[in-house]
């Protein structure tokens, strides 16, 4: 298990055997939309610190919030991918005082959320439920100079308020995910889903994508839940899975020397690899939430509804039902999770329409087009079509096939073109059978033990004649070859 | 004669037909503000540099054949809790001292599109809250009637400003009483319209579900004719309302005849002899007018003030958190961000801000939610439930505005509740989000004028403005500002 608990805290490395690991996780999800969720300034990353901003999104006295529509399609676009209700909600204020929120309130969805009670499906079929998708507004964001990059040991500290008041959907999970592997296996599903509605463009790296953990451990076949600790600051899948790791490993340590795991709020530091308490239950926050009164209760009407929902795309699960379908193969569940998260699905859709070998062509898009995805989905399905049927045709080796396809990814172009460029004409039967005489007459020990029955050798004499092509033979054809000679 | 004498229509009328500049109207009026601010104390700012400018453009307008709109060179004071770029918006605290808007408030920009010439920003008790406009980080203001006494509040610099002369009319807001009260006792006429059908986008929050910018002037029809000015739609207020604002000015003249009058019986009792009487003296004339009149019995009425000391501390106890120290506004330097902003709140706002932020602040929190605000907005409800149960049957209420005429300076200032008790009459409006105007009617004791309160249904300005001005022409003419200076009695 990666990221064990060091000495220190809890010295117990015992792993988290005897026990079952349960998380929820909070996702912020930042809306892709032009404007901000209050006002109009302008929601793009990157720009120069506090250059989009207005009175509203800076909170300034007499300001008011005006709710972006677009925001509101978005949000209800991703309770509709998430299975949840679509229904009448309200806003509520969080107040806490940070320097980084301008009005030192938050205007967030409270006990009237816009989504509630969906779910989502994972790869291999577990689902998860979704508690609620709320709209809430984001902070600023608060640089650190000095002492560390920590608040209470900082000389000084800037704000930058060109997020604040970005529209999000706060995605809270139901505690259904069991470890780090489900854990990053949801957070990946949801993005995926989070992109295909147009909602995010789901980059963790720049803060569109923002995960909290709810960890807790319990006796496995136990059905109550253990008391729980929200992690945060958890900035990629990576950092996720260990601090899961760590969190369980240590609660797990905390509960086999006797004492009880304290709910509070721990801190997941990366390069030391490891979680540090932030606040404790008691020290949290009351957040002392009231009905916001400078908005009105957020009620969607057909026409919203209609354009949250239309065109709604194909999601990621059902794109991976429509896979294995076409494959029919149920041991290719990994290729086909791949291709999907790759988007490179419909290529093979279609090139299984145009006549090629549907389970040729998830193979080589899983294995050889994965890895080169952003020219993959650029190619034309007719092309790699054509390819995979010369392939399927032995007129190509799956050597020469792999090769063209690298080629056609890297530059484009003519199947056929590049093979007779690369010199994979065919090899003609006589050439072949020649080349056969050849590896017979100088390994007669071997050719006998073939005649004799043994298969394994087989596989030895097509490496022969594969090495005395310089791999223009076809595999197929060499067996072919091999089988009729014993005959 | 002041601006303010020759009355806010009559200059418009002027100075559209060309008869008169808006500059030297202008004049008249920081001339008339120079005279008497020192004692009244009625301006924490004035914009008399920009004043100048849009007057000049006023005169440029009715020079080149363009009518400037129906304000046209009116001298307008607002409220310093009303944001303008173009003089500081202080809330008279000293948390916001010198901090200037980098925006116009909607009512500000309407103001403009009608010709009104902005002078300045008036005196308000800290956020709005008080009754007396002694609560403010730049001193009291001081009613013009009798300096001695406090001119109500906490719109009382708008109110004494139009009372002294200053300004025909003026801005204030109303969250509890804030216009009604101080127009009632500096005798002029103060109206807090329906909620929503004023933008409050640049009104400095208070208790946002209940605050509304509303008119003082010294009659109705003025009152009526910058209410229309200021009043509509504004996609900037999320609760503004869609419907277009009811126009008032064109049933001033309908009379009395047919419209249902209720008194509310429940308030006569907790109001001085003088209030109560005029409010009688009212209703009579409305009923020589073709008013039928009766009493209708509201008790729950009465709850309302305790209801509303919980909601405008809890919302004012949110919208006041900004004030942080770190974006505008007085920053007291500390070691770390809390201690700073911890020493520039102490520092930033006065004892009855505090106070009411405290209570807020208690009244949300985990564990007093419902014994507090929750309960105090099913008072809400029930405020608004008997509304509804009178307003089946009458078109408007008539009620005292105030317990009693104007109070001495600093009479109340050592109990807070004392003070609580000058908005009994008035805040049920707020709550149920009603219109509700107040009429200089009589003089009472100690020569000081005395309001009538006339309250309206949603919407309901119309039959409102109907009844005031019938009000309006049987009052006693002595009890409406203009006052000339007569110093402390």
């Amino acid at each position: 298990m990666s990221g064990g608990a060091r000495a220190g805290e809890d010295a117990a490395i015992e792993g988290v055997a005897g026990y079952e690991v349960v998380v929820g996780l909070e996702v912020h999800c930042e809306l892709s939309t032009a404007t901000k969720l209050f006002c109009g300034c302008a929601n793009a990353f990157g720009a120069p610190p506090n250059t989009q901003v207005c009175p509203v999104c800076l909170g300034l006295p007499g300001s008011l919030p005006v709710l972006n529509r677009r925001a509101v399609e978005l949000a209800m676009r991703i309770g509709s991918a998430l299975h949840c209700e679509i229904r009448p909600s309200t806003f509520h204020r969080k107040n806490y005082f940070y320097p980084d929120m301008p009005k030192d309130y938050q205007i967030s969805q409270y006990d009237e959320p816009v989504n509630a009670d969906g779910y989502l499906e994972l790869p291999g079929g577990a689902r998860v439920g979704i508690e609620r998708a709320h709209i809430e507004e984001d902070t600023g964001k608060t640089t650190h100079v000095g002492g560390g990059g920590r608040i209470h040991d900082a000389d000084h500290s800037l704000v930058d308020y060109n997020r604040a008041g970005v529209p999000l959907v706060e995605i809270v999970s139901r505690p259904d995910i069991r470890g780090a592997e489900q854990a990053r296996s949801y957070v990946s599903e949801l993005r995926a889903v989070l992109v295909a509605t147009g909602a995010s463009d789901g980059r963790m790296e720049e803060g569109s994508l923002r995960v909290d953990a709810n960890v807790s451990v319990r006796r496995e076949g136990s059905e109550g839940l253990g008391t729980r600790c929200e992690v945060k600051n958890l900035n990629s899948l990576r950092s996720l899975g260990r601090a899961i790791d760590f969190e369980a490993e240590r609660q797990v340590a905390v509960l086999r020397s006797g004492g009880r795991v304290v709910q509070e709020t721990r801190h997941w530091d990366e390069d030391e690899g490891r979680t540090s308490s932030m606040r404790s239950k008691e020290e949290a926050n009351d957040y002392r939430y009231f009905a916001e009164p400078d908005l009105v209760p957020l009620v969607p009407d057909e026409e919203l509804l209609e354009r949250a929902t239309r065109a709604m795309p194909v999601l990621p699960a059902a794109r991976r039902v429509r896979l294995s379908a076409l494959v029919g193969d149920d041991t290719a569940a990994d290729q086909v999770t791949t291709v999907v998260d790759l988007g490179l699905d419909d290529l093979v859709v279609a090139a299984a329409a145009l006549g090629a070998d549907a389970s040729l062509a998830l193979r080589r898009a899983a294995n050889e087009a994965a890895q080169r995805p952003e020219q993959a989905r650029r190619i034309d399905a007719g092309v790699f079509a054509r390819l995979l049927s010369l392939e399927s045709a032995g007129t190509l080796s799956a050597t020469q096939s792999k090769a063209v396809l690298a080629e056609v990814l890297e530059s484009g172009g003519d199947p056929e073109e590049i093979a007779r460029r690369l010199g994979f004409e065919a090899l003609p039967a006589a050439e072949l059978e020649a080349v056969l005489d050849e590896v017979v007459a100088s390994h007669p020990a071997e050719w006998e033990r073939y005649v004799g029955g043994d298969d394994k050798v087989a596989q030895l004499l097509t490496g022969l004649v594969m090495r005395a092509t310089r791999g223009r033979a076809n595999g197929k054809a060499v067996a072919a070859a091999l089988a009729s000679r014993r005959a | 004669m002041t601006p303010a004498a020759s009355g806010a229509l009559a200059l418009a009328a002027q100075v559209r037909a060309g008869e008169r500049s808006a500059a030297s109207v202008l004049e008249e009026s920081l001339a008339a503000i120079r005279g008497r601010d020192p004692e009244l104390h009625c301006f924490n700012a004035l914009a008399d540099a920009h004043a100048r400018e849009r007057a000049d453009e006023v005169d440029r307008l009715v020079a080149s054949g363009t009518d400037p709109g129906p304000l046209a060179g009116v001298p307008v004071a607002l409220k310093d809790n009303i944001c303008t770029r173009s003089a500081p918006t202080t809330c008279s605290s000293r948390i916001l001292a010198g901090w200037t808007p980098p925006y116009d408030a909607t009512v500000v920009s309407r103001l403009a599109a009608a010709g009104a010439v902005v002078v300045g920003k008036t005196n308000l008790d800290e956020f709005a809250m008080g009754s007396s406009t002694e609560n403010s980080a730049t001193g009291p203001t001081r009613n013009p009637w009798d300096t001695g006494r406090v001119p109500g509040g906490s719109s009382g610099g708008s109110a004494a400003a139009v009372a002294a002369g200053m300004v025909p009319v003026a801005l204030g807001s109303d969250t509890g009483g804030s216009i009604r009260q101080p127009a009632a006792l500096c005798g002029v006429v103060g109206v807090k319209p329906t909620y929503g059908v004023v933008s409050r986008y640049g009104l400095v929050a208070f208790a946002s579900s209940l605050d509304q910018i509303g008119p003082l002037a010294t009659t109705v029809a003025e009152a009526a004719a910058v209410l229309e000015a200021i009043a509509g739609h504004d996609d900037r207020d999320s609760t503004s309302l869609e419907q277009a604002a009811p126009r008032c000015s064109e049933v001033l003249d309908d009379g009395a005849r047919g419209l249902r009058v209720g008194v509310v019986a429940d308030f006569l009792a907790d109001a001085s002899p003088d209030c109560t009487g005029a409010v009688r003296a009212a209703a009579d004339v409305l009923a020589g007018h073709g008013a039928s009149v009766e009493e209708v019995a509201l008790p729950e009425l009465l709850h309302g003030l305790s209801a509303y000391y919980l909601i405008a501390p809890a919302e004012a106890s949110s919208n006041l958190a900004r004030y942080d120290g770190v974006r505008y506004g007085l920053r007291v330097d500390a070691p770390d961000v809390e201690t700073m902003n911890g020493r520039t709140r102490a520092a930033g706002f006065g004892p009855e801000v505090k106070r009411r932020v405290m209570l807020g602040t208690y009244v949300l929190s985990a564990g007093y939610y419902d014994a507090y605000y929750a309960q105090a907005q099913r008072v809400r409800t029930l405020v608004a439930r008997a509304f509804a149960r009178a307003y089946a049957g009458v078109d408007v209420l008539l009620a005292p505005t105030t317990p009693s005429v104007a109070f001495p300076l600093g009479s109340k200032t050592s109990d807070p509740l004392e003070m609580y008790l000058a908005d009994l009459f008035t805040i049920p409006s707020n709550l149920a989000g009603h219109p509700a105007m107040s009429v200089p009617f009589a003089l009472g004791e100690g020569g000081m004028p005395v309001g009538v309160q006339v309250l309206a249904p949603a919407l309901g300005e119309r039959a409102m403005f109907r009844a005031a001005a019938v009000v309006e022409s049987g009052a006693d003419p002595r009890a409406r500002g203009p006052v000339p200076a007569r110093g402390a009695r």
